[in-house]
Parts: structure tokens; C-alpha cells; sequence
């Protein structure tokens, strides 16, 4: 008896509320695509972005990976961040719950490394990779981001 | 045989500076001129335009130049990729690392650094069973590893050693650098500076050796006849490794004979 | 009078049978523990590393593949060239060329570095990959093969055994031929760029093949009590003998076509005099133990005894095991040529000996494939009629005379 109840108990779970993003991407959109769009076909624009990224050396930001972990993968209230795997990293909360398994962290960092450059009128912006004080000179200038 | 001649070894030298002083007024100048709006330098492609076949990109690697015991390059590669290693040698991953050449007719000695030449016709790029190993139009040799099934055949068939196979968990992956258990990497060309700055990119490697004083790599555009790479090589030749096996590196060396 | 030949599964539900398929069973499960330890740790917990990249599971499974394809050739023998003594021998035949594929390829997927994208290899192909190729090769022979079977054990269909079996013998050759060519196109690995090596691997098939045939065979009718005469096992030991020596001789004309270019000299020497344990595994065991040995037993009064047929048989198995671990392991170890003439040192082990030593898990894997291969054909010859009642002389030979009827 006890074990069946617990068995509903874990079945009946909540489903999952995972962590607000840092940011939205423009005053009128929360999401790089509509909310609902995302939450059906994040995949999809992932796994496009993914051969355009890999095979053509198209970086453009607004579907990057990397940018929305950037914005999704937000920190603790100690500062530290959840690592993939754990239940309040954003990717993590909704794919247990779902009991999709993604192998995406086995090779991409499940935390944010570098400043965001993503934003709605810069979309199509570039990687930084040296130039770090360019993109810290941007934050500075153009406020919010 | 070796190509130790001043002229376009200083030559190179100068030219290297050259590009690396505008490069940098380059970068400060978009930063102090246009703050919040980034200009693209000319050369350089729109990140939403895929690369092309116009460009052929490659090093000119002169062994005169390399310092014996200097491992800067290698310390530059792997930090811009942060490929942390475990204390493990022989699994450890090598992206490039410095070759020790003795001749042992002449006796002459010299060291270069070797990594993945980026052949036009690479047997890494045959052998994939699934195309994870592939080539960009623009020369550059990469691994897939969204679709890398970890079989290490492209290890079998590279000429140079120049692949790793990731034989353990990772962490810390820098964002332009993914990298995971049971693929197989290799050197990028850092593929993400050259998708930057185009012609004006200077790889990790060749960064950490002009900063290190020696300027022996340089990197360009085979395709284009006034690149700094396609002049020197017009002019003073380049060894291919391997040569005999007419794979067409992209990777072209002074000095290794 | 030719008696009929009639097939019957076997009883399978003596104690002796449920042994067999329980250390079976074990087997199996341990090689999938160690395969799961391997993934699960990464490969560093293995004895491959960079300089090593296949190792011992490729040799279990290259050698599980080759045999597979081997094993096949007494169907073959019977369809495609009307020999129609083998042919009760095909149904046999045909079922061990499947499990030993299947055996080989679970060895071979479970080894790599991400066997969890299976449907990758399934979905993404570059044709000029070899690899790639084999992929096609390896289904189709599943599929053919049944349908071989198929049409040997239906009536209805049984006209049509002879056209797949020629079909299936052609596939087997390109089968092998695909096999042996992983090493034949590869340009940088100084032991391994030969054209002969497509041709030598077909003739190792026949042989390897035919040695866990003979022992299939012999322990089925053994374990079963089903009587099998001496004119199948001594044509079948013959067979065996040709086979090796064909593998021989391929053997000796690799290496010779290899010391008369200067440049494989250096490889040559260190597979034959330097090698440490590659030269002890080709000299000793390859050819000594499974080669000549074998060569000796079948070919004198010594294989009278099917004792001795047995121990050839497995020699030949130990040899070509040995032959692979040397050909493949061997051609890594020995340092790329990047510089011809010199020198050469680096962190990467460049210019060294590439060190290599099997691991546990490693081994362990390779037997679960062997076993998974044993288990199958054990229970497909419970399940199905593969195996003919009797493989008696009489039975067989239509001109048989026994002693009694002789008077």
C-alpha cells in the first residue's frame, strides 16, 4: 500500500516550473520566437542552427545554443550555477520531467561562460572570442541588453 | 635544403607585425569610434552568410622560427580551448603539439609544431562512416560531433596523428569549443576566429606565438594571389608533410628538410 | 541406396543443455557489464589511447565478422558448386554465418565511442567511407542469408535455394573483401596500405570459418549423439588443411611484396624480428601454432582422431586470432612516417612504439560476442530443423558400403 502510494504520489508530480530566464529578449517578446512556438519547436531551431553553425560557420546569435544558456540558465541566489542534471537548471526541469533525455551537455557547457551579445536588433551578431572588451564596452554603452 | 634565408624570413617578420598592429588599431578603433555599433572589418563575412569556396584558409609554419623547448602554441591552443588534460598522456588530447626532427644523414635538427594540416583530400574525410568528419568549402577539416559515432576509423587514417579521441568526461567547454566523451577532435583552425575576422584572424596558436616573440605561423587565405600566405609561398615555395600521399595540406612548412 | 536426409531440432532439455546455455548465458551478461564499464568510465579505462585506437574488441570482432562469412562457404560449397555432400552440412552453415555476424557486430557497437547513436550510423552515411559501405553489407548479408535459409528449409520455395545461394556467395565476398579493405585503403599506416589485403582476408574467412564450423559441428553431433561419420569430418578436415595453407601463402606473399620496397622495410622489420610481443604472436602463434601445427595434424596420420581434428581447429582459431591482434594492433603500434629518414620525438608519442596492453574489460566484451554468437546458434538448432538427424556414412554417401553388408 505504502509503496503504491508512493508510486502515485510520484507519479501525480507537479509539472515542472522551471527557472525564469535572466532577461527578455525585447520589451515585447519574452522568448527569441513566441512563447508557445518555443516550448513545441526549441529543437527544431536548435538542430537548424546546429548544421548551420557546424557546417556553413553561420554564427549568427538569436537561435545560438550558447545563447540560450546565456539567458536560461539562470544563477542561484548564492551566485553559484546549477549544474545539467539538477532540477532547477532550466534545460534539466522540464526534460526529467518530460523524461526526454538530451545528451546536448555531454559536450556543450551546461552554464553561461561569456557576456550575452544577443539582443532584438542584434540578432545577427558575431562571436567574440578575443575581443571580450568590445563586448563589455556594448553592455556599458547600450544599457540594457 | 632549409630555407634558412633572411630576406623573407624578416620580410615575413615585418609583415606579421604589420598585421597584427592593424589588427589591434582595427579593434580599438571599432571600439573608440562607433561604441555599441560594430563595424565588420572588410574582409571579414556577415555572421548569417555561410562561408564560401572563394576562401581557402591555411598556415605557412616557418621551423627556423620555432624555438626549441618553446611550447607557447600549444599552451595557447589549449587554453583558447580549454583542453585540460588528466595527467594521462597517452589519452590525453593534443590538438597540435611541438614535433623534434633529427636528420640522421645530416645530423640537422629542428622542431616544428604539427596539428591538423587540413588536407584538400583528407582520408579522415573518406573514412567517416557518417560524414561526422567533413570538410567546410573553405578548407577547413572539422569533426561533427552531433554526429560522430566515436568508431575512430578518421584516427586510422590521418597520416599526421593529428586527431584525439575524448576518452573521459569533460567539463568547462568553452561555448565556440564543444567537445565530450567518446568523439574524436582535432585542431579547428579555431574555426570561430577565422568565422570573425576572416582573412584578419589570427588562430590561438600563431596569437601565442607572436606574443612569444617568434611570429613562425601565419595564417591566411591560400585562394587569395595578395594574402601575406600566398605571396611568401609564390615566392619562396612551402614543404607539404607527406607530400607523397598528394593530399594538399593547408598547412605548408619552411624549414623541415 | 542414397537414404533421404531428414533434419530435426534437438531435444535441448537435458541438464548438460541448460549448463551450456546458462555459462552462455553468463558470458554474455559479463561481456555487457564490461561493456557498460567502458562507456560509462570513457575509454581511459581501457588499454586503447590515442597512439592504440582499436584494440582487443576489434580483434574479437574483425575475427567474429571474417569467420562469418567463412562459416558460410560449406552452404556455399553445396549450392554453388554442387557438391552434394555438403549439402546437408548448409542449413548449419548458413545459421553460424549469422550468429557470428551478429556476434561480431554487438562486439564492434558496443565499443564505440557513442554506441547510443546507432541510428546515426543507420541514418547518416558518406559513401566514400568504407565503413559505410560495410553497413549495407553487414544487413544485406543478414537478409540474404535468412532468405537462404528460408528457401533450404521450405519446400515450396526449395527451387529457388540455388539462385540465393549464389547470390549469398557473391555478398559474402564482397562482404569480406569490404572487411579486409578498412585496412587495405587506409594510406597513413605503413602495415596496413595493401591491396592484399582484400584477397587475404576472403582466404582467412574460408578459414576461420571452417575451424569453428568443424567444432560447431563436431560438439553438436557429440553433445546430441547423433551419429556423424568419418566422410564428412575428413572432407571437411581437408578442406580446412587447403585453407590454411592458402592463408599461408598469402601471408608469405604480403611480406615479401613488403621487404622488396625499402620504404615498408622498417614496418617489416618490426613485425618480424623487433616487434617484442607482435613478433613472438606472427612467428609462434600464428604461424607455428596456427599454422604449421594444424598443417601437420590434418594433413598426416595424427587426424585420425577427431581429437586431434578438434585441437587443429582450434589452433587455427588461436592463429588467426594472433594474425588479426598482429596485423591490426601491430600496424598501429609501429610509429607513422611522417619524416622518412629521421628522427622524430614529441609528447604525442611520435617516432615511438605505440604501447598497447588488453585490458580485462576488453577481453571480456570480445567473449561476450563469441558467446552471444554460441548462444544463438545453440538455440536456433532447439527451435529449428538445422541439423540432420544422422551425418552416417551410409547416410551420406549413396556408394557406402559398410563391412557387414560386404559380408
Amino acid at each position: 500500500m505504502l509503496l503504491l502510494a508512493l508510486l502515485l504520489a510520484a507519479c501525480g508530480g507537479q509539472p515542472p516550473e522551471p527557472p525564469k530566464a535572466v532577461r527578455q529578449f525585447s520589451d515585447t517578446q519574452a522568448c527569441v520566437e513566441p512563447v508557445a512556438d518555443m516550448r513545441k519547436n526549441h529543437m527544431e531551431y536548435i538542430l537548424h542552427q546546429r548544421d548551420e553553425t557546424v557546417h556553413a560557420g553561420v554564427r549568427t546569435r538569436k537561435h545560438s545554443f550558447e545563447e540560450c544558456i546565456n539567458c536560461h540558465v539562470a544563477p542561484r541566489e548564492d551566485g553559484s550555477y546549477p549544474s545539467a542534471g539538477s532540477n532547477d537548471h532550466f534545460c534539466s526541469s522540464c526534460h526529467s520531467y518530460a523524461a526526454v533525455k538530451i545528451d546536448c551537455f555531454q559536450c556543450h557547457n551546461d552554464n553561461p561562460v561569456r557576456p550575452s551579445m544577443l539582443s532584438a536588433g542584434n540578432a545577427n551578431y558575431h562571436t567574440e572570442v578575443t575581443d571580450n572588451l568590445v563586448v563589455l564596452e556594448k553592455q556599458e554603452e547600450g544599457g540594457k541588453l | 635544403m632549409s630555407s634558412k634565408i633572411k630576406t623573407p624570413l624578416e620580410e615575413t617578420v615585418d609583415s606579421a607585425r604589420r598585421g597584427f598592429i592593424q589588427k589591434t588599431a582595427a579593434v580599438t578603433a571599432a571600439v573608440t569610434l562607433a561604441p555599441g555599433v560594430i563595424l565588420h572589418q572588410a574582409q571579414a563575412k556577415p555572421a548569417d552568410e555561410p562561408v564560401s569556396s572563394a576562401q581557402r584558409w591555411g598556415m605557412l609554419i616557418d621551423a627556423n622560427k620555432c624555438a626549441e623547448g618553446c611550447t607557447a602554441c600549444v599552451d595557447g591552443c589549449n587554453k583558447e580551448h580549454n583542453l585540460e588534460g588528466h595527467g594521462r598522456p597517452e589519452t590525453d588530447a593534443q590538438w597540435i603539439r611541438k614535433v623534434s626532427v633529427k636528420n640522421r644523414s645530416t645530423g640537422y635538427s629542428f622542431t616544428l609544431p604539427m596539428m591538423c594540416q587540413h588536407c584538400e583530400t583528407a582520408p579522415c574525410v573518406d573514412v567517416c562512416p557518417t560524414g561526422a568528419s567533413f570538410k567546410r568549402v573553405d578548407g577547413i577539416v572539422l569533426v561533427d560531433k552531433h554526429i560522430c559515432i566515436g568508431c575512430r576509423y578518421c584516427m586510422m587514417a590521418c597520416p599526421y596523428k593529428a586527431r584525439s579521441f575524448i576518452h573521459e568526461d569533460t567539463d568547462d567547454q568553452m561555448p565556440y569549443a564543444p567537445r565530450g566523451k567518446g568523439t574524436v577532435e582535432s585542431c579547428t583552425l579555431c574555426v570561430h576566429r577565422v568565422d570573425k575576422d576572416g582573412e584578419d584572424a589570427v588562430p590561438a596558436c600563431a596569437e601565442a606565438c607572436i606574443n612569444d616573440g617568434h611570429e613562425a605561423i601565419v595564417f591566411g587565405d591560400l585562394k587569395n594571389p595578395n594574402s601575406r600566405i600566398s605571396k611568401s609561398l609564390k615566392k619562396y615555395g612551402g614543404t607539404q608533410i607527406r607530400a607523397d600521399l598528394g593530399l594538399n595540406p593547408g598547412v605548408r612548412y619552411w624549414g623541415v628538410s | 541406396m542414397k537414404k533421404k536426409i531428414h533434419y530435426s531440432t534437438i531435444d535441448g532439455n537435458s541438464v548438460g543443455f541448460y549448463a551450456l546455455v546458462a555459462i552462455l548465458g553468463l558470458v554474455v551478461a559479463i561481456g555487457l557489464g564490461a561493456a557498460y564499464y567502458m562507456e560509462h568510465h570513457g575509454h581511459w579505462v581501457t588499454g586503447m589511447n590515442n597512439q592504440i585506437v582499436w584494440g582487443m574488441p576489434h580483434v574479437f570482432a574483425i575475427f567474429l565478422i571474417v569467420a562469418a562469412s567463412g562459416a558460410l562457404n560449406v552452404a556455399s560449397i553445396g549450392s554453388v558448386f554442387k557438391k552434394y555432400l555438403y549439402k546437408p552440412l548448409a542449413r548449419l552453415s548458413a545459421i553460424l554465418a549469422i550468429v557470428l555476424l551478429a556476434g561480431g557486430l554487438m562486439v564492434l557497437v558496443l565499443d564505440l565511442g557513442h554506441p547510443d547513436r546507432l541510428i546515426v550510423a543507420m541514418t547518416y552515411y558518406n559513401f566514400k567511407s568504407i565503413f559505410a559501405w560495410n553497413i549495407y553489407l553487414y544487413t544485406g548479408f543478414f537478409a540474404i542469408v535468412a532468405v537462404y535459409i528460408w528457401t533450404m528449409m521450405d519446400r515450396t520455395v526449395y527451387e529457388h535455394s540455388r539462385k540465393v545461394g549464389i547470390f549469398a556467395f557473391i555478398w559474402r565476398l564482397a562482404l569480406t573483401t569490404g572487411t579486409g579493405s578498412i585496412f587495405g585503403f587506409l594510406v597513413a599506416k605503413q602495415h596496413f596500405d595493401a591491396a592484399i589485403m582484400a584477397p587475404m582476408f576472403v582466404i582467412m574467412s574460408f578459414s576461420f570459418g571452417l575451424a569453428i564450423y568443424l567444432l560447431v559441428l563436431l560438439y553438436a553431433y557429440r553433445w546430441t549423439g547423433r551419429p556423424l561419420g568419418d566422410i564428412v569430418v575428413n572432407r571437411l578436415k581437408n578442406l580446412l588443411g587447403v585453407f590454411v595453407a592458402a592463408v599461408l601463402y598469402f601471408v608469405v606473399v604480403k611480406h615479401l611484396t613488403s621487404l622488396y620496397a625499402t620504404e615498408h622495410h622498417g614496418v617489416e622489420k618490426f613485425i618480424l624480428m623487433d616487434g617484442g610481443i607482435y613478433t613472438f604472436l606472427f612467428w609462434v602463434v600464428q604461424i607455428g601454432l596456427g599454422s604449421i601445427l594444424p598443417l601437420v595434424i590434418l594433413f598426416t596420420s595424427l587426424s585420425k582422431s577427431r581429437a586431434m581434428i578438434i585441437l587443429a581447429s582450434i589452433l587455427v582459431i588461436i592463429g588467426g586470432m594472433a594474425q588479426i591482434y598482429v596485423i591490426l594492433i601491430g600496424g598501429q603500434a609501429y610509429p607513422l612516417v611522417m619524416f622518412p629518414g629521421m628522427e622524430v620525438s614529441s609528447t604525442f608519442f611520435d617516432g615511438v612504439v605505440g604501447q598497447y596492453s588488453p585490458t580485462l574489460p576488453e577481453a571480456l566484451l570480445g567473449f561476450g560476442g563469441v558467446a552471444v554468437a554460441l548462444l544463438a546458434v545453440t538455440f536456433a538448432i532447439k527451435v529449428l530443423r538445422f541439423l540432420p538427424e544422422s551425418l552416417a556414412d551410409n547416410v551420406i554417401d549413396p556408394h557406402f558400403v559398410t563391412e557387414k553388408e560386404a559380408g
